[in-house]
């Protein structure tokens, strides 16, 4: 057991994980993440840079994918920003990598140090164009380590952009963490190509596949990228069927797995009339409502988002078809509860508990909110 | 005769237009990357957006088409990440100065081992002839239907300030020169920058009525003059002329190399 900070814990997870390039820019409250592997990088052979900028920082992180090595960058808010263009590029050109977003309030530079759930939509939809996209929230220190590693084999395996979602809560403070020993958690690889290099065309898929195998630059494919509309060959085309099988399957290939991307937590939702959806530190005080409430005899649970992107509407919809209502917590003003609504198809009324004042939700106050609707 | 086996001649016709000079620039690329026996497994083209930066598609290397400004961002994550690799950015004037300036000063600062080829035609010709960083003052453009009013900069000097350690300008009416300096600027152990000067017969060149692509060419000889030669003109005498020649050729660390050395002392430890 060791005593972490949410943003130390995050570090590790990508060190366990196999990453082995860093590139960062300082922004409050993520900084950690940079200062942790600007000591720990070199000291497991990897690379640590910081660069100019937080565009550059997520270019450099791409770069070093394409070479074969697992990389990640760590922002904040007005940083998350400027990581849109190249999490569409990466998205698009299908690298893997991991960007952390340790969420702080905003809108624009906001209140650097305090903490806000405000970019969730972002975090979805901030890169122009449809193009997939998984995200992550953890809770917890020990769920942050959990999850980077997590993020890690999604982005491999899928060859996407992952965002993990902390919020300044879970960066910052400090909690025991068990570390698992290596190989306790599973560390999965992109696919590589096997054939013959003279055959490879880099972006074809097998029959029946839907992630191409990913050569590295300078292993002899002459792997051809771009962030152009681009077919099964890697260069650019503008032909319209290309266009639409091609954005169909960046798509498609998060959109089919969402069972097994989709992540949640529920607890006492068995006997539950009422539901509380949160995620993230909001969903902390969630929790010690939700043991209130029971305390009063009032029969409500909690829905904890671990994964927000893509979204668990099936967890919603069945809950929904069940219950009497739901109430969504969240720091922002209804970025998680206007998923819920859609999700729900109005089987059951959805209310939001929102803030946006930069404080932390307590237990009391969402307690009162689900006593209005119990 | 042009080497062969460096071009992807499956992707030809390229989209040029007739008479740019980016295509003698492709041409005095492979010359060098023959003459220096460029390896086509370990060399990476980088490109960012614009006309100049879809070359790397010709090229029968690994190659990235990256968005518009970031390709050195994108070529420092391949060079820290792998710096065997060889990494060559070929980029343009909108890109590599305006939109990506601040990656192409901090690329020179920390002289990572990246080969850049800006081929400079002094406009933005994948859109249609707005004015540029390297604009000249007082010529035309679709933004500066008045004559421009921004001073240009000259990327050399910027380059040489920034800390470049191989700084070199050509012309594409001087072929031959040209090659030499991509020759020396493929081989540098460290951050290389090539100015190639390169006429936009189609929007610049129209617009300023300086003729077809010949005509530039004849115009862009005249409008230059040697680093030797130009030591002894005058300034009146040098005003409106770019200067040729290699301006920087030094060695220094290599900031991959640096950054490879540091993590096999402290892995070590």
């Amino acid at each position: 057991m060791r005593l972490l900070q949410g943003n130390e814990a995050c570090a590790e997870g990508a060190l366990y994980a196999g990453c082995r390039f860093f590139a960062g820019y300082p922004i409050t409250p993520s900084s950690e993440i940079a200062e942790h592997l600007a000591r720990r990088m070199p000291q497991v052979g990897g690379t640590f840079v910081q660069m100019e900028d937080e565009i550059a920082s997520l270019a450099a992180c791409i770069g070093a994918s394409l070479t074969g090595v697992k990389a990640m960058t760590a922002t904040s808010g007005p940083g998350f920003s400027l990581k849109q263009e190249h999490i569409g590029f990466a998205a698009m050109a299908e690298v893997p990598c991991v960007v952390v977003d340790a969420q702080r309030a905003g809108p624009s530079t906001g209140m650097p140090t305090s903490p806000a759930q405000g970019d969730v939509q972002q975090a979805r939809w901030g890169t122009h164009g449809d193009h997939p996209v998984v995200v992550y929230s953890p809770w917890s220190v020990q769920e942050t380590f959990e999850l980077t590693v997590r993020a890690f084999n999604v982005a491999e395996t899928l060859r996407v952009p992952v965002i993990l979602l902390l919020d300044e809560v879970v960066a910052h403070m400090r909690e025991g963490v068990e570390l698992p020993a290596p190989g306790r958690m599973p560390v999965l690889e992109r696919s590589r190509p096997t054939g013959d290099p003279a055959a490879y065309r880099s972006y074809a898929c097998a029959p029946g596949e839907d992630v191409p195998p990913m050569a590295d630059f300078g292993a002899g494919f002459r792997m051809a990228v771009t962030g152009l509309t681009h077919d099964e060959s890697g260069f650019p085309s503008g032909r319209p069927a290309v266009a639409d099988a091609l954005v169909r399957r960046l798509a498609g290939k998060v959109e089919r797995r969402v069972g097994e991307l989709a992540a949640v937590d529920g607890r006492y939702l068995e006997d539950a009339q009422i539901v509380l959806i949160s995620f993230g530190c909001t969903a902390r005080a969630g929790l010690r409502a939700v043991r209130l409430a029971r305390e009063r005899g009032l029969p409500v649970g909690l829905l904890r988002l671990i994964g927000l992107w893509p979204f668990p509407d099936r967890a919603v919809a069945e809950l929904a078809g069940r219950v009497r209502g739901m109430l969504v917590a969240e720091m922002n003003l209804g970025q998680v509860r206007r998923e819920v609504e859609r999700a729900a198809r109005g089987a059951c009324p959805v209310a939001g508990h929102h803030r946006v004042d930069g404080e932390l939700m307590n237990p009391e106050e969402l307690l009162a909110a689900l006593e209005v609707l119990a | 005769m042009i080497p062969s086996g460096y071009l992807r001649e499956d992707r030809l016709p390229h989209l040029l237009c007739a008479g740019c000079g980016h295509g003698i620039a492709l041409q005095a690329l492979l010359r060098a990357a023959e003459k220096v026996n460029l390896p086509r497994e370990g060399t990476v083209f980088v490109g960012g957006i614009g006309c100049s930066s879809r070359l790397v598609n010709y090229l029968n290397f690994d190659s990235l088409h990256t968005t518009h400004g970031r390709a050195l961002a994108f070529a420092t994550g391949i060079k820290l990440a792998r710096p065997e690799l060889r990494v060559v950015v070929i980029t343009g004037d909108g890109d590599l100065a305006a939109i990506g300036g601040n990656h192409l000063i901090h690329a020179a600062r920390r002289n990572i081992g990246v080969t850049v080829l800006c081929l400079n035609n002094e406009n933005y010709g994948m859109t249609s002839g707005q004015y540029s960083p390297t604009t000249p003052r007082g010529m035309l453009a679709t933004t500066a239907p008045y004559g421009n009013l921004d001073r240009p900069f000259d990327l050399c000097r910027l380059a040489e300030a920034a800390g470049a350690t191989y700084v070199a300008r050509g012309g594409v009416h001087a072929v031959f020169q040209l090659a030499n300096f991509f020759a020396r600027a493929l081989t540098h152990d460290g951050f290389a920058l090539v100015d190639v000067l390169s006429p936009c017969p189609t929007y610049f060149g129209r617009r300023n009525r300086l003729g077809d692509g010949k005509a530039m060419l004849h115009w862009q000889q005249e409008h230059t003059v040697s680093l030797a030669a130009a030591g002894k003109k005058t300034p009146e005498e040098l005003a409106g002329r770019m200067v040729l020649g290699e301006f920087v050729r030094r060695e220094e660390p290599e900031y991959a190399a640096a950054c490879r050395e540091l993590s096999r002392r402290e892995g070590a430890s």
